[in-house]
């Protein structure tokens, strides 16, 4: 049981900062479809630091390893903002160029890496264990990860950002009306940017978040299995908005967290199921709840269309 | 010469052209990065795939491996681009190629049906799961993109499940449909022949570009292919001038997921590959097919060529130097197409301004000593 609050704890905080980096971006109206390959990027830029850091203080080296994370994911994340903010380009097919450069380049890349160090190794893996002790604290069974808590602070940041400061809701009126805050003065274009480079910063925390989650190696070739899509659809169940996109997550990082612990649960483990149901577990539900909330959905009205000021 | 650049297929060939140099440069260039020494050599391999082996007789049927994966792909690209003509961005092309790669693999070997069943078996699993996404995006308003994903991993899982029925004890692959029931690989119709003796190209080859051909003719030339395009462009609009706009959308989607199966088929059915039953992504095919739709310019002809292209470099991919680089190079280079292929509007944008500044350049060259005054030099 300590088990499965454990990974759903630590699956909803990966969910939550992505979910989050897709609201802002949404809100500012650009539709981040890279959130996927953003992710891996960022968890890359982790992983680096995590294999070449050397520091015995957990303290730098979590701190380093999210700045790497979030560096990473913002770099990356350019891509998407010179192509659909300045170019107009289409979002869903450069969101998708993403997705699939991302796996495609830290594959390249790691693999590299591994043949430059020893010319037998072709792998595209990354271990870490030593490090990953240091962001987990054991209380009584209970590996307490800081991405927990990096979760919550950002539910509490964003929130108060998008609905408190005049940043986020200038950076909100440019996902709804982009005319009329142009109108007003707000330049959409820096708006825009501004929210897809939020994005690509909690998507790279939240791909190094992932890549912690539950494992001390991991093999790039594999990206982050749909994760991003994931946290999308976490997104639209929370109505774009960041609180309810909390809870959202916790309701879709408990039906993966089940598939890593069902053995674990007598009554599961009795029904015999084959392991692919539990793999299949949280796309099912999410395309359930999506069918179930999307009717009324709340998005913001000006999402996807890139703006030009000569329009009406 | 300026006439022809102003034609939009001109315009799209060149913007094509130059994304596909753009992305082996930068493919290029990653190599020079990750070791200067083989770069050349490797990226021209990736170029030349076939031609790298150097007897004729090889080239050949290497030849024939690399068309018999393209069929496939020409089936995932089309599935893209119909449903893209219709304002859909079928991404879940992926997952219902799988549906198809189970549902022909599946009937074949447990239930030893022929060869065509087996084919319009294929198709109606991925139709299937074209629909559902269409269902979900007509009626609960669900974003295909989202939705597609989901099915695909869900995909995934249960052909995983599904084909470890059928697999071989002592591997994760399935059984040879060789082996079971030759009846169900595609017939060559003497096409092995032409590639010395490549057993992989099947009917599937003629049948492939024979689809290509008629869904450009029913996009451009049919009154559905019409309403269907309507309906991409304006729902409400369609909507108002009679025409079903959510049957509209769940029949793309039908159409494009039968695509979709029908190309897993074409690969699977030729016995090239088998299913791997614990594989943990789902198989590239049908997101190289968006790099393909794109790059032929959203055009079903255009297809052909850019499908064959994407998959000679990824199939070039494996003769690049293995002891400094990996052969995901070439999804690296397809990855970087497919992102540079959303600038295209641009670069035609931009085409078409030059021209128009060219052109005007020119007429008030001529202008400028026939008025007297500045007045009408801008008419």
């Amino acid at each position: 049981m300590l088990l499965l609050i454990q990974y759903t704890l630590i699956f909803s905080s990966v969910l939550i900062l992505v979910a989050l980096g897709g609201c802002i971006s949404e809100h500012s109206g650009v539709i981040n479809l890279g959130l996927e390959g953003i992710m891996v990027i960022g968890a890359l830029g982790g992983a680096l630091t995590m294999r070449y850091c050397n520091t015995s203080s957990a303290f730098v080296m979590v701190m380093l390893c999210m700045l790497a994370a979030m560096l990473f994911g913002c770099i990356y994340s350019s891509l998407l903002g010179v192509a659909c903010i300045n170019f107009k380009a289409d979002q869903t097919l450069v969101g998708t160029a993403l997705n699939l450069l991302g796996t495609a380049a830290a594959t390249v890349f790691v693999k590299a890496l591994n043949t430059a160090a020893n010319p037998d190794d072709h792998s595209s893996e990354i271990e870490y264990v030593r490090a990953r002790k240091m962001f987990i604290m054991n209380i009584k069974g209970f590996e307490f990860n800081w991405f927990m808590l990096v979760a919550v602070i950002a539910v509490i940041l964003v929130a108060i950002m998008l609905y408190k400061t005049k940043f986020g809701l200038r950076l909100m009126a440019c996902g709804e009306h982009p005319q009329a805050a142009d109108s007003v003065g707000i330049n959409v274009y820096k708006m825009r940017w501004a929210g897809v480079l939020l994005s690509g910063v909690l998507g790279g925390l939240g791909g190094i978040c992932y890549i912690l989650a539950g494992v001390s190696i991991w093999k790039f070739e594999n990206g982050v299995a749909g994760f991003g899509f994931l946290a999308l659809a976490v997104m639209i169940f929370g109505q774009w908005k960041p609180t309810r996109i909390a809870l959202a997550a916790l309701l879709f990082g408990l039906f993966r967290a089940l598939s890593n612990t069902y053995i674990g649960f007598p009554s599961l483990a009795a029904l015999n199921l084959p392991s692919n149901v539990y793999n299949m577990m949280p796309y099912i539900v999410s395309l359930i709840v999506l069918a179930l909330t999307s009717k009324n959905s709340r998005a913001p009205k000006a999402e996807g269309i890139p703006y030009d000021k000569g329009s009406r | 010469m300026k006439k022809a650049l102003r034609n939009p297929s001109v315009q799209a060939f060149v913007a094509s052209i130059i994304c596909i140099i753009l992305g082996l440069l930068i493919g290029y260039i990653v190599l020079l990065f990750i070791n200067p020494e083989g770069a050349a050599e490797s990226i021209l391999n990736v170029i030349k795939n076939f031609f790298t082996w150097s007897k004729p007789k090889t080239q050949l049927k290497q030849f024939g491996n690399t068309l018999a994966k393209t069929m496939p792909l020409l089936m995932c690209s089309l599935s893209i681009l119909f449903a893209y003509k219709v304002g859909l961005f079928n991404i879940g092309v992926a997952g219902q190629y799988v549906a198809g790669s189970c549902a022909c693999l599946y009937a074949s070997l447990a239930w030893g049906w022929s060869w065509l069943p087996c084919l319009l078996f294929a198709i109606a699993a991925g139709a299937v799961l074209g629909a559902i996404v269409g269902f979900l995006k007509s009626y609960c308003n669900v974003n295909e993109v989202i939705s597609g994903i989901m099915l695909n991993w869900i995909s995934l899982y249960t052909a995983n499940t599904i084909l470890s029925k059928v697999k071989e004890v002592a591997s994760p692959y399935t059984m040879y449909i060789n082996d079971v029931n030759p009846s169900a690989l595609l017939p060559n119709i003497g096409l092995d022949e032409l590639f010395a003796k490549n057993k992989y190209v099947t009917i599937a080859v003629p049948l492939a570009l024979l689809i290509a051909i008629a869904i450009s003719i029913i996009l451009n030339k049919t009154k559905l292919g019409y309403e269907l395009k309507a309906t991409g462009s304006n729902k409400n609009a369609a909507k108002y001038a009679g025409m079903r706009e959510n049957r509209n959308i769940i029949l793309t989607l039908v159409i494009a997921g039968g695509l979709a199966g029908l190309g897993a088929a074409m690969l699977y059915q030729t016995g090239y590959m088998r299913w791997e039953c614990t594989q943990s992504s789902v198989p590239s095919m049908g997101f190289n097919g968006i790099a393909a739709a794109f790059l032929g310019g959203l055009s079903p002809i255009g297809a052909i060529f850019s499908s064959f292209f994407i998959q000679h470099i990824t199939d070039g991919g494996q003769y690049v130097n293995t002891n400094f680089y990996s052969s995901q190079i070439s999804d690296l280079i397809s990855s970087v197409i497919i992102y540079l292929c959303g600038f295209v509007l641009f670069i035609k944008i931009t085409m078409t301004n030059m021209l128009n500044r060219s052109e005007e350049k020119k007429i008030q060259r001529l202008k400028v000593p026939l008025a007297d005054s500045g007045k009408d030099g801008d008419k």
